[in-house]
């Protein structure tokens, strides 16, 4: 399997067509980073069956049937989250016809959900997926109001019913939602108290409702269990979401958190995760102000669950380059890779079966040319439920077309 | 500036025309910090000019580098008694030249970006040549010292892209300063940067005024090159006349010869067309690139760089035939259609042709502090495709590409005797995510200390905040 490693982008092409069906997949010889309790496993096999694993251990006997890939020591990982994303709701940011993460009306909709919006032919998802993420958390942008509305985790294999778990809640706080509030934050939570009274009323109708009776039924979802991330960085505003979610029994999470790392102990003792883009350590506005590129570290030490977040949708991919920076940062490897496999599985409780390489999971796995946090490696096969994905995209078409510097023809008749 | 300095100018003015005289106002004052001789020893040296010199040794004195050497060979340096450099004992570490980025917006959309802070587009008019950067300049954007972190000694600070002819990009050294005069790289030429593409049109077509297509975009700037042609021609007329000797009234009807009257906008155009103004444009599309190349030969000048370039690739022979260098991001791409063909090998495959110049360009105040992390990633997509990339090659697209792009070539960007001091130190091989400069020296004085708080500077308005050392 060595032309694997030195040919990657030739070698896996021919190797792993269209989502290969084979009955069974056997990763031979690999570095395996768990993310459970066997932590990292040195020249381990792994089975895969049905798209579940089957086992994982040394000295594995090769099923007759199996598709096998030589890892040849390199890392094997869980299959990478994208992040909170539009992965399938942006084809091109600036074009408005092909964009559909944000409601522009005005008024609290938190009844509007992006994911029906999901489209995993969006040429964004394969190049995200070939670079080793298997899965995202689509999320709704804020436009109308401070609540931008639902989203919900999906796995990126392309198909379209590959939503992985329940719906996700979004509110914006602080000083990037002012404007969707009056311009003062005090009236983010004047707004959040009137939602909560009215998806909490018994009363058919309202005089003057803020919510819609869909509006009504979709908050009272986040009552009783389901998971509301809360846009919010500065200190003050954290404390605030602890106490709100405290008081009316939701489960919160907090994403942005530039200065979450002040409030560590107060998240620790909630046991509220954190989600974070540990390269900000200049403030954006003076929500910002405590920015500093050791909150990843600071936060872990405290005992908080945190995840990464905070790349651009397009860029996807750059999530695990953020994640190599938070371990330059001081923050422990394997919290940094927790934070893009694990950590995000169970804040948005995926199930046991996911966010993890132990017999019963999911086979959603990458094999790496190297370590996955480094700049100069890159996946060489992804595996999402148990088939290798075509390692191909968009973007390395166009590279193979380009690629041969004087081909003696147009380059539109090179069909890479 | 000095009497006799005064009187140079004056005389050169005469000689060569009035943009001379006029490209000296808001001079550099940047003064190179005292330091003695350092001579950094069992390095790993990148030293931009395509070489890597293991177990290499550097020495730096009076603010210049003095010598570079393998480690078999002894420093030799005609002038410095090197038995006084303090000596780096740099054993497993990498030395590169300082990194210099040719698109930052440091300063001009300074942190926290709030809206007085918005001083990077004057987007009121499509051609505003008129304006330069430096004079929105705010140099104490913290953004500064997390990119010293990351190992940058030199930047072009330049507008926005809204406009057509966005105004003049200015190449500072990244040392603390309460001017941007203390920071100005001494000798650097201006720039002019330009923009293809959506920018404009959308900017100004939504106000429902030309440019709102691309051909209106290319009338706008062909209009501005006639107009700056015709300047210089009156320039140089009213020289001649003057020169032999003929009164210029300063008025008169249309058809007397006047004395020209002074117009910002067309003083830096003509500043490009005599080649003293180097152009920077951010230019996406393939087709467009060439269009502007033929519209460069139309009027006479250079493109130095054209930025962003996501389609660079698809024309890395015509560029690298034409001298034009790319400054590129390592992998963004869609954010607009035309970012939409961007690849990871786009900087690979521009620097592939022989005399290809690949750059990587920040453009952001997070990608700053991390071209060495950008440019490895670069490297491996050309790598994984079939291109042969050793670090030392990949360093120029961040060092001496950057330098060459920016005509600061002849005294930064490279570890070679003679060059500005301008070093960085890394705690390994600097392309990886793992890599942390150690020591930053610009021009030889050690303006930066990982391990040491006291040589991290702070801006003022840090001080008291809660982001205060954050790095």
């Amino acid at each position: 399997m060595n032309a694997l490693r030195a040919l990657p982008c030739l070698a896996a092409t021919l190797l792993a067509s269209a989502e290969l069906p084979a009955e069974a997949l056997f990763i031979n010889d690999a570095t395996v980073y768990t993310m459970g309790s066997q932590a990292i496993l040195q020249g381990a096999d792994i089975l895969v069956r049905d798209g579940s694993i089957k086992a994982v251990a040394s000295e594995l006997p090769v099923p007759a049937d199996a598709a096998v890939i030589e890892a040849q020591g390199r890392p094997v990982t869980p299959g990478l989250f994208a992040g909170i994303t539009q992965l399938g709701l942006v084809e091109i940011s600036l074009e408005a016809s092909s964009v559909d993460s944000q409601l522009a009306t005005e008024g609290l909709r938190p009844e509007f959900d992006v994911s029906s919006a999901y489209n995993p032919l969006s040429t964004a998802v394969p190049v995200t997926r070939i670079e080793g993420y298997t899965w995202t958390l689509l999320g709704p942008t804020r436009a109308g109001s401070i609540v931008a509305g639902q989203g919900r985790p999906v796995a990126l294999d392309g198909d379209f019913s590959s939503f992985i778990g329940a719906p996700v809640l979004f509110v914006d706080i602080g000083a990037d939602a002012s404007e969707q509030s009056g311009s003062s934050r005090a009236a983010q939570w004047m707004l959040l108290e009137q939602a909560l009274a009215e998806a909490g009323s018994e009363l058919q109708w309202l005089p003057q409702p803020l919510l819609t009776v869909a509006g009504r039924r979709a908050m009272v979802q986040y009552r009783s269990g389901g998971i509301t991330v809360f846009d919010a960085d500065r200190a003050a505003d954290i404390l605030q979401v602890l106490d709100f979610a405290g008081r009316h029994g939701l489960k919160p999470v907090i994403s942005g958190g530039a200065e979450a790392w002040m409030v560590a102990d107060r998240l620790a003792e909630a046991g509220v995760p954190v989600l974070i883009d540990p390269l900000l350590n200049l403030p954006g506005d003076f929500d910002e102000l405590g920015a500093r590129l050791d909150n990843a570290a600071i936060l872990h030490a405290a005992g908080v669950t945190i995840a990464f977040t905070g790349t651009d949708m397009h860029n996807a991919r750059r999530l695990r380059q953020s994640a190599g920076n938070a371990v330059a940062g001081g923050l422990p490897y394997e919290a940094g890779l927790a934070a893009i496999t694990v950590n995000p599985a169970v804040i948005f409780e995926l199930g046991d079966d996911r966010g993890t390489i132990e017999i019963g999971s999911r086979a959603d796995l990458v094999v790496w040319s190297g370590d996955p946090l480094e700049v100069t490696t890159a996946a060489d096969q992804v595996v999402i439920g148990g088939m290798q994905m075509d390692m191909v995209s968009r973007q390395t078409l166009l590279r193979d077309r380009y690629l041969e510097a004087d081909p003696g023809k147009p380059r539109a008749y090179i069909k890479p | 500036m000095n009497l006799r300095q005064t009187l140079a100018v004056i005389s050169a003015c005469l000689a060569t025309g009035p943009s001379v005289c006029w490209s000296e106002p808001y001079p550099s004052t940047y003064q190179r910090l005292p330091s003695g001789p350092v001579r950094i020893v069992n390095a790993t040296l990148l030293t931009g000019t395509g070489e890597r010199i293991d177990n290499g040794s550097l020495l730096m004195a009076d603010g210049r580098i003095q010598a570079v050497a393998d480690g078999s060979k002894r420093l030799r340096s005609g002038s410095v008694d090197t038995g006084a450099a303090q000596v780096v004992d740099a054993d497993g570490r990498w030395v590169t030249p300082g990194l210099i980025d040719v698109h930052s917006h440091l300063g001009v959309y300074a942190s926290p970006g709030v809206e007085a802070h918005s001083d990077g587009n004057e987007a009121t008019a499509p051609v505003t040549a008129q304006v330069w950067a430096e004079h929105s300049l705010w140099p104490q954007d913290p953004g500064f010292s997390r990119a010293l972190a990351g190992g940058v000694t030199a930047m072009q600070i330049l507008p926005g892209s809204a406009n057509l002819m966005g105004g003049r990009g200015v190449t500072v050294k990244n040392v603390p300063s309460v001017s941007y005069q203390g920071m100005k790289f001494p000798g650097a030429p201006h720039s002019l940067k330009m923009a293809c593409g959506e920018n404009p049109k959308r900017v100004y077509g939504e106000r429902m005024q030309t440019p709102s297509t691309r051909m209106g975009n290319f009338a706008g700037y062909r209009a501005e090159w006639v107009a700056a042609q015709k300047y210089i021609h009156d320039w140089e007329e009213y020289e001649q006349r003057i020169a032999a000797g003929e009164s210029v009234p300063a008025s008169g009807d249309d058809n007397a010869h006047t004395t020209p009257v002074r117009d910002l906008k067309l003083e830096t155009l003509a500043g490009v067309l005599r080649g003293e103004i180097l152009v920077h444009m951010h230019c996406y599309r393939a087709d467009e690139m060439m269009t502007v190349l033929d519209m460069a030969r139309e009027f006479g000048y250079r493109v130095s760089a054209f930025h962003h370039g996501a389609e660079a690739y698809k024309i890395a022979g015509e560029l690298a035939e034409q001298g034009v260098c790319g400054a590129l991001w390592a992998d963004w791409w869609g954010f607009k259609a035309e970012a939409y063909d961007g690849i990871q090998e786009n900087i690979a495959l521009v620097d592939r042709p022989a005399g290809g110049c690949a750059i990587v360009h920040s453009d952001s105040e997070e990608g700053i502090q991390r071209l060495n992390q950008e440019a490895a990633k670069a490297m491996t997509r050309g790598r994984r495709a079939g291109l042969d990339i050793p670090p030392e090659r990949a360093i120029r697209w961040i060092t001496s590409n950057a330098a060459r792009s920016l005509g600061i070539l002849e005294q930064t960007g490279t570890l070679e005797p003679g060059k500005m001091a301008d070093v960085v130190i890394w705690n390994g091989n600097p392309f990886s995510v793992y890599a942390l400069a150690d020591q930053v020296f610009v021009d030889g004085a050690l303006v930066y200390d990982r391990a040491d708080p006291a040589l991290q500077p702070v801006s003022d308005f840090e001080l008291g905040q809660q982001l205060e050392g954050a790095e």
